[in-house]
Parts: structure tokens; C-alpha cells; sequence
């Protein structure tokens, strides 16, 4: 399964292209059947995969076969070889016998990742992809086991073709397995599955459920194929075709105004970000020698000692700015909140839990470059830890003011990329991980009992006509608390163990500890509490203030809650710290033991379980709980009407209102003070360039037309067809006088004829 | 052996059986000049195939078996031929070959 990950995302395809073109003559029963069924076996398939790469790291001897004569030998400067094995993997697929076929070609791929050797890739190439793992018991290979174990187990497997090949350069195809690519595919297999069977029930009925689920699965291929892309070529690709997805997705009911400018305002705002992507691509292929895209080579040559740090450092801040547009850092998070004018079950699948984490994933995913470039291991501060710090005290502080459930999650979700990404920019690459993972399931958790909530509140995400929901919808009521006290990071659900894991990667750094980064996470840390805490009581507590009377929502919708809730609380075992080892049974760091990529990876340094920072954080967390608890329920707080008394807090107020005027200075300075001068200049532009050429060409045409149709068309082709007529209607005439039917004439001219010959043939031959 | 008289002769005789062929009117005598046109051929048959005998190759008869086929098509030809021209003289009373303008264009 590690070398077919494709067949997940080509699943998914199957699925949109299935209801895509079928999907008007089904039932809604029948569609949505189809969409959950594929996200169905594409998670089993994700888990035997999982399972696939936990047998490889825990017995690394019986499968290192080829992989570990790469890792032993980059020792002479990691890009040429890299370059070097591409080019001999696809040499010895040619050499095998069943040439040209694509199931040759996988299994030459198979070998590819580092594999220089030629006898393990013509191996590969000429054996079942089984029958290559004996090659383990070569001598070399065993020797080479010995010493290079750890880096052999993880070390990534990607499957390979060439796409097309252009002078020296070779364009490759290819999907990649390790431990990040499976977590990610586990994940979004996952939360798609759950949020594709929670969508049967809340989009029951609605005019367009064949393009929700259409989109729904393009979306799942599209990330999955995102995730497993071994190039920045495919990851482009697919980070692309989840922006088309969102924005398809945003604007689903686009019969509101409002909700096409969302769904405008997130795609131009992704735009933004993209042409820094775009470019940083194009920087890291140059960097890296201008030979491959595949993201292994880059990550070996940032990891180079001749890498260029300049180009490094340029590269990983264009790289930035995609992840700045798509993770919704600051300062273009702006479109994230509004694109939960999308279906709630969208928001909770790809604005919360998948899509827009493919910004972490990208640093993660190409670590390297951003850790050599930005030198995050030799710094105490750098430009990517200080926007997810910053990003996570904006999103926290703008959540406050919200009165919509879904945009205060929004914000909560920009809040926890913040996490992400800083714990990135310190150097806490597994907490960063760890946290996406966790976050998914408790964020989703979230959405999805906010789009409870609002399936029985008559459709309103507005927490004012809320309240008292506790009584009515006990179920969502349950995993939605859960889900908050994970979000909270409150020991022991999964929350605590990733933001932990992050704040002591922050305050232990690489070299100097990142104290700034501490602030601003347990600051963020605090605040989460708060603005859940409003939340929670908005939502569930006091009296109802809408109309009707709420109801639970039906199981369908219920079961995913359960499922994410159970996730909230068990899945931060997963990365228990060494702290709580008892005995030898191994069963911590199981996270970092099983993703963390040891190939063409820096060394970085692990923090420890920190207890004085783990009950810093769960105190600071309580308080925070507390004066939440004094102010909305108790009513009873010094800081009711604060806002009343103290000019600084209304004004404070007003800016968080107004969003930090981000989108004022994106619609009104930015846009507007471009717009006019550049409205004019192109409509004097189009007035006087474009419409003269066009008018002129026009008026050419036409003059041109008539000149054509005179001359050329009546007297040249009319001519020629009626020459041919009355040519062969006159030739016609005269030669029907030959014809006298007196057959000794015709004798006599075809005695004549043959004489004729008979003389030319006497005479020139 | 001497090939030019015979083939003097044929070339002699073909020319006055082409000519009779062209310029005759009376549809009898235009097969008459046809055989002697084909006559003239086996006359080259026969001629050519001796003179290949006596180029010490042994003897060759397939000149003589080739005039002999041409002679027995040459019999069924004139056989259809009169029939025509019986034909033709029964409906117009006349085997001037001139008359018969039937496919004049």
C-alpha cells in the first residue's frame, strides 16, 4: 500500500467524476451513497496504510531493502546523488523486462526515494514488489541496516514517473509515503468520511446536493492528492484544486450576495498568497540546481553545506506567503472568517480541519528550507514564529467580539493555525503536527455541533438567538464540551498534549529558548479559554431567546459528534511524553516515533514534558475559566461594563469590532486607492488604444471582406468554376463529332495511335 | 536461317489486311482483311520459333502451337463474325459496314 498511496486520491476522483456525471439521475439516497462509500474505503485503505508504515518503522530490517543504500551514501553532496538515482531508477525500469508498463514503472519507483544502487533499482524493476524486500539480505544492504537503521526505517517511499523530459531536465510524477504524508492522508480520510455522512442529513433537501457532494469528493482527491504529492510541481497542483473546491464550496449557496463576495473575497485573498507560492516554487527548483521539484531534493540541498541561504531564505518567505493566504496567518486571515457562509459541515472539513492547515503542512513538508533559510535553529525569534504568535493573540481577540457561532470558531481556527505555524517557526515540528492532528478532530468536533445547533435553531448561527440549548440537544451539548475543553487544552484531553508539546518547544527553542513565543502561546492559551467559555454560555446556558422550540438533531448527525469527541479526548495519547514512561513498555512519543521524517531533515531538538510549564498552563487556563465563569454566569465580575467605564476598552472595543480594520485596509486603501486611478487609466486605455485598434481592425476586416469578396471570391473562384463548367461542356461539343460510331474510324485512329508509338518507340528507344 | 523475308512478307501482308480492315466497306471482306492481319502474326509465330530452332537450342515448337491456337481462335472469331453480319444483313439488307452508325455520338 506505501507505494500505491495514489490510489486514494484516485479513488476520490472516481467518486466526483461518478457523481459529477451521474449524479442529476440519482436520488440524494443514491449520491450521497456513492460520495460515502469511496471516502469509506479510502479510509480503510488510509488505515491499512497507516498500519503499512507502523509494521516499516517498527521492523525496519525486513523492508529496508534499497532505501538504505541511498541514506548511507549521500555522504558526498546530497544533490547530485538524489539527481543521479532518479535518473538510474527509471534507467532500470526500462531494463526489466515488462518495459513500458506502468505497474513496471511503479515498482522501479518503488525503490526511488534515495536509492542510488543500481542492483537494488534493477532489482526492484525486474521483481514483484514483495519479492524486493529479500534484497535486504544482500551483505551490503545488512551492513549498511546496521549503521543506518533509524534513517533507514523513516525514510520516505515515493513511487515515481517521468513525466516528460525537456534537455537535461526531467519532470517527475510521483507520490510520497512517510509518516507526515500517512498521518495527513489518515486525517483527511477521517473528518471527510465523518463530515461526508453528517452532510446526508444537513444538506437534506438542499437545491444543489449533487454539486455539494460533487465538490465534497473533488475536495477529498484534491487534498489527499496534495498530501501525498512528492513534487512542489503536484503540491501546487493540489493546493490550487482545494481553493477552487473552498471557493465552489463558500459560494454554495450563491444565490446570497453575501455569500459569493465570501466566497470571492477567500479565493482572490488565497490569490494573494499564491503568487508568493507560485515564486517560491520557482526559487527552491532554481536553488536546488534546476534538476528536480521533488521536495526530498530540495530539502537534501537546503540541508547541503554549499546551500545558498539567501535563495533559501527568499524562497521560504514566498513559500510563506502562500502558507500566510491559505492558513489564514495574519494579516490575510481576513478571508477565513467569512468563508463560513458555506455549509457547516464544509466549514468544519476544509475550513477548519484539512484545507487550511495545508499551509502547515507545506513548511512541514518542506522543513528544511525553512528551517536552514530562516535559521530558525540558531535564532531566538524569526518571521514565521512571530506571525503565528501574532496570529494566535489576533484570532483570539477578534473571536471575542463575535455573535456569530461559526465566526467565533473561525477565529478560533486562524487562532490555532497561529499555534501551528509558530510551533513550525521554533522549531517544535511534532508539536506542530501533533496539534494539526488533534485540532482537526476537536475543531471538526466544533463545526459540526455548531451546525447541530443551528439545524435545530432554524438555521441561525447567531449566538444572541441562542441559549439554553443544554436542555434540548444533550447530545450535542456533550461532544460540543468536550470538543471546547479540548480546545481549551485541559489535561488530559487531546488539546493539553499538543499545546503543551508546542509551548515547550517554544520556551526550550533550538539554541535559545523563543520567550517571546512562550508569551504569546500561553497569552492565546488564556484567551481561548475566554472567548469558548462566552461561547459555551451564549450558546447552551441561560434562557433560549429564539424562536420555536430547539430539538435534538437525528443520529445521522450525532454518531460524527460522538466519533470527534471520542477523538478529542483519546487521540493526545498519542504522543504522551517521556515524562509518563512507566516500565518498558514503549508506548510514548509514539507520534514523533512514527512521523517525524528522519531523511533530509534537520536535527532538531526536542523539547521535554515541562510539569512547571504543563501546571503554569492549566492554572492560567483555570483562572481564565474562572473569570469567564464570574462574568457570563455569575454576572458578577470587576470587569462587567468595563467597557462603559474605561474609554481605552471601548475603543479597544470598536477596533476588534471592525476586525483591526484589516478588511478596510484591504477594500478601501488597498483596492480602492488602486482602483480609480487605475479604472481611469484603463478606461482611457480602452477608449482610446483598445477601441481604435478594435475599430480600425474591424473596419480593415470589413474593407478587407469586400476587397475579397469582389475580387477574389466572383472573379478569380467564380471564374475558375465556371471555366471548368463551360471547359468541359465546349470540349464536350467539339469532341462529340469524333464519335461518328463508324467503328473503321476508330479502328483508323487507333491504328494511327499505335503507329505513332510504334515510331517514337523505333526512334528514342 | 534468313528471318527478314518471312518477316518482309508479314509486315506485307498485315499492312494490306489493316488496310482492308480500315477502308473496306463490305463487312465480309473486313473479316477477310482481319485474318489476313492475324495470318500475318502467325507467319511472325512460326517464323520467330524456327529461327529460335536453329539457334542450337534444340528444337522449339511454340511458335507452331501458338499459330495453331491463333488459327482455331481465328476460325471461332470469323464464326462470330458472319453471324453478325448475317444478322446485320437480315435487318438492314445491307453489309456496308458505313451504315452501321447505330453509336454515332
Amino acid at each position: 500500500m506505501l507505494t500505491h498511496v495514489w490510489v486514494i486520491p484516485g479513488l476520490m476522483t472516481v467518486s466526483f467524476l461518478l457523481i459529477l456525471f451521474f449524479g442529476k439521475r440519482f436520488t440524494e439516497r443514491v449520491t450521497s451513497g456513492i460520495g460515502i462509500f469511496f471516502i469509506a474505503v479510502c479510509f480503510v485503505l488510509s488505515c491499512v496504510t497507516v498500519a503499512n508504515w507502523v509494521q516499516r518503522i517498527n521492523h525496519p530490517i525486513a523492508d529496508i531493502s534499497a532505501d538504505v543504500a541511498l541514506v548511507t551514501q549521500p555522504g558526498g553532496g546530497p544533490a547530485p546523488i538524489a539527481g543521479q538515482s532518479d535518473r538510474e531508477a527509471i534507467v532500470g525500469a526500462r531494463r526489466g523486462p515488462l518495459e513500458g508498463s506502468i505497474d513496471q514503472l511503479v515498482k522501479a519507483g518503488e525503490t526511488t526515494t534515495p536509492a542510488s544502487a543500481e542492483a537494488a533499482t534493477t532489482e526492484a524493476a525486474t521483481t514483484e514488489p514483495a519479492a524486493t524486500e529479500p534484497a535486504a539480505t544482500e551483505p551490503a544492504a545488512t551492513e549498511a541496516a546496521a549503521s543506518a537503521e533509524h534513517e533507514a526505517k523513516a525514510s520516505p517511499i515515493v513511487a515515481r514517473w517521468t513525466w516528460f523530459e525537456w534537455g537535461s531536465l526531467k519532470f517527475e510524477f510521483g507520490f510520497i509515503a512517510d509518516g507526515l504524508s500517512i498521518l495527513m492522508l489518515f486525517t483527511v480520510t477521517a473528518i471527510s468520511l465523518l463530515v461526508h455522512i453528517y452532510s446526508k442529513e444537513y444538506l437534506h433537501g438542499d437545491v444543489r446536493f449533487t454539486h455539494y457532494y460533487a465538490f465534497l469528493s473533488l475536495f477529498s482527491a484534491a487534498m489527499l492528492f496534495y498530501v501525498t504529492s512528492s513534487n512542489t510541481i503536484q503540491m501546487l497542483t493540489g493546493w490550487e484544486l482545494v481553493g477552487v473546491c473552498s471557493f465552489a464550496l463558500i459560494g454554495h449557496w450563491w444565490e446570497d450576495k453575501k455569500n459569493s463576495d465570501a466566497a470571492l473575497k477567500a479565493f482572490l485573498t488565497n490569490r494573494v498568497g499564491d503568487v508568493g507560492l507560485i515564486i517560491g516554487v520557482v526559487i527552491t527548483f532554481y536553488a536546488a540546481g534546476a534538476t528536480s521539484f521533488n521536495v526530498l531534493h530540495i530539502n537534501q540541498y537546503a540541508l547541503s553545506p554549499g546551500a545558498n541561504q539567501t535563495l533559501l531564505l527568499v524562497g521560504g518567505l514566498c513559500l510563506f506567503g502562500g502558507v500566510t493566504s491559505k492558513s489564514g496567518q495574519f494579516p490575510l486571515h481576513t478571508w477565513l472568517p467569512d468563508a463560513m457562509a458555506g455549509p457547516t459541515p464544509v466549514s468544519a472539513l476544509i475550513h477548519a480541519a484539512t484545507m487550511v492547515v495545508a499551509g502547515v503542512y507545506l513548511i512541514a513538508r518542506l522543513y528544511s528550507v525553512f528551517y536552514e533559510g530562516l535559521n530558525i535553529g540558531a535564532n531566538f525569534v524569526n518571521y514565521i514564529a512571530v506571525i503565528g504568535g501574532i496570529t494566535i493573540v489576533a484570532g483570539a481577540l477578534l473571536a471575542f467580539v463575535q455573535t456569530d457561532i461559526k465566526k467565533v470558531l473561525a477565529y478560533s481556527t486562524i487562532s490555532q493555525l497561529g499555534y501551528m505555524v509558530m510551533a513550525l517557526g521554533v522549531g517544535a515540528w511534532t508539536g506542530a503536527i501533533f496539534h494539526l492532528f488533534t485540532h482537526a478532530f476537536f475543531k471538526a468536533c466544533l463545526f459540526l455541533g455548531a451546525g447541530s445547533v443551528s439545524h435545530a435553531a432554524h438555521h441561525t448561527f447567531d449566538m444572541r438567538k441562542m441559549g439554553g440549548l443544554r436542555k434540548f440537544m444533550p447530545a450535542t451539548f456533550a461532544t460540543f464540551i468536550i470538543g471546547t475543553i479540548a480546545l481549551m487544552g485541559l489535561f488530559p484531553f487531546a488539546g493539553f498534549w499538543s499545546k503543551d508539546e508546542v509551548l515547550a518547544g517554544s520556551l526550550n527553542g533550538q539554541q535559545h529558548p523563543y520567550v517571546l513565543m512562550l508569551v504569546l502561546g500561553v497569552i492565546g492559551a488564556a484567551m481561548t479559554c475566554l472567548y469558548m467559555s462566552r461561547l459555551i454560555y451564549l450558546t447552551f446556558f441561560g434562557e433560549y431567546r429564539g424562536h420555536g422550540t430547539p430539538h435534538e438533531s437525528p443520529k445521522v448527525m450525532t454518531i460524527p459528534l460522538w466519533i470527534l469527541a471520542i477523538g478529542a479526548i483519546v487521540l493526545g495519547f498519542l504522543n504522551l511524553p517521556n515524562f509518563f514512561k512507566v516500565g518498558s513498555f514503549d508506548y510514548t512519543t509514539r507520534f514523533e516515533h512514527f512521523v517525524e521524517p528522519t531523511f533530509a531533515f534537520p536535527e532538531i531538538n526536542h523539547a521535554e514534558f515541562n510539569v512547571g510549564l504543563a501546571v503554569g498552563t492549566t492554572v492560567v487556563a483555570g483562572i481564565a475559566i474562572f473569570v469567564a465563569y464570574q462574568y457570563f454566569w455569575r454576572r458578577k465580575s470587576v470587569f462587567l461594563g468595563l467597557r462603559d467605564k474605561v474609554r481605552a476598552f471601548a475603543w479597544g472595543y470598536k477596533v476588534l469590532e471592525n476586525k483591526f480594520y484589516l478588511d478596510h485596509l484591504y477594500t478601501d486603501v488597498v483596492v480602492g486607492g488602486v482602483k480609480g486611478p487605475v479604472a481611469r487609466a484603463s478606461y482611457w486605455f480602452n477608449n482610446q488604444v483598445i477601441d481604435t485598434v478594435v475599430n480600425s481592425a474591424g473596419r480593415g476586416a470589413v474593407a478587407s471582406g469586400r476587397a475579397l469578396y469582389t475580387q477574389v471570391d466572383q472573379k478569380v473562384i467564380d471564374g475558375l468554376v465556371l471555366s471548368t463548367g463551360t471547359g468541359a461542356d465546349e470540349s464536350g461539343e467539339a469532341l462529340r463529332h469524333m464519335q461518328t460510331g463508324r467503328v473503321q474510324q476508330y479502328a483508323a485512329l487507333l491504328f494511327a495511335g499505335v503507329a505513332f508509338l510504334a515510331i517514337i518507340l523505333v526512334i528514342f528507344v | 536461317m534468313l528471318l527478314n523475308q518471312f518477316l518482309f512478307l508479314a509486315a506485307i501482308l498485315f499492312c494490306v489486311g489493316v488496310y482492308g480492315v480500315l477502308a473496306r466497306r463490305n463487312g465480309v471482306m473486313v473479316l477477310m482483311s482481319v485474318e489476313l492481319i492475324l495470318n500475318a502474326v502467325n507467319i511472325n509465330l512460326v517464323a520467330f520459333g524456327a529461327y529460335h530452332s536453329s539457334l542450337d537450342q534444340g528444337l522449339d515448337v511454340s511458335g507452331q502451337v501458338f499459330a495453331l491456337f491463333v488459327i482455331a481462335i481465328a476460325a471461332a472469331e470469323v464464326g462470330v463474325g458472319l453471324a453478325l453480319i448475317l444478322l446485320l444483313y437480315r435487318n438492314s439488307r445491307s453489309i456496308d459496314v458505313d451504315d452501321i452508325d447505330l453509336m454515332k455520338g
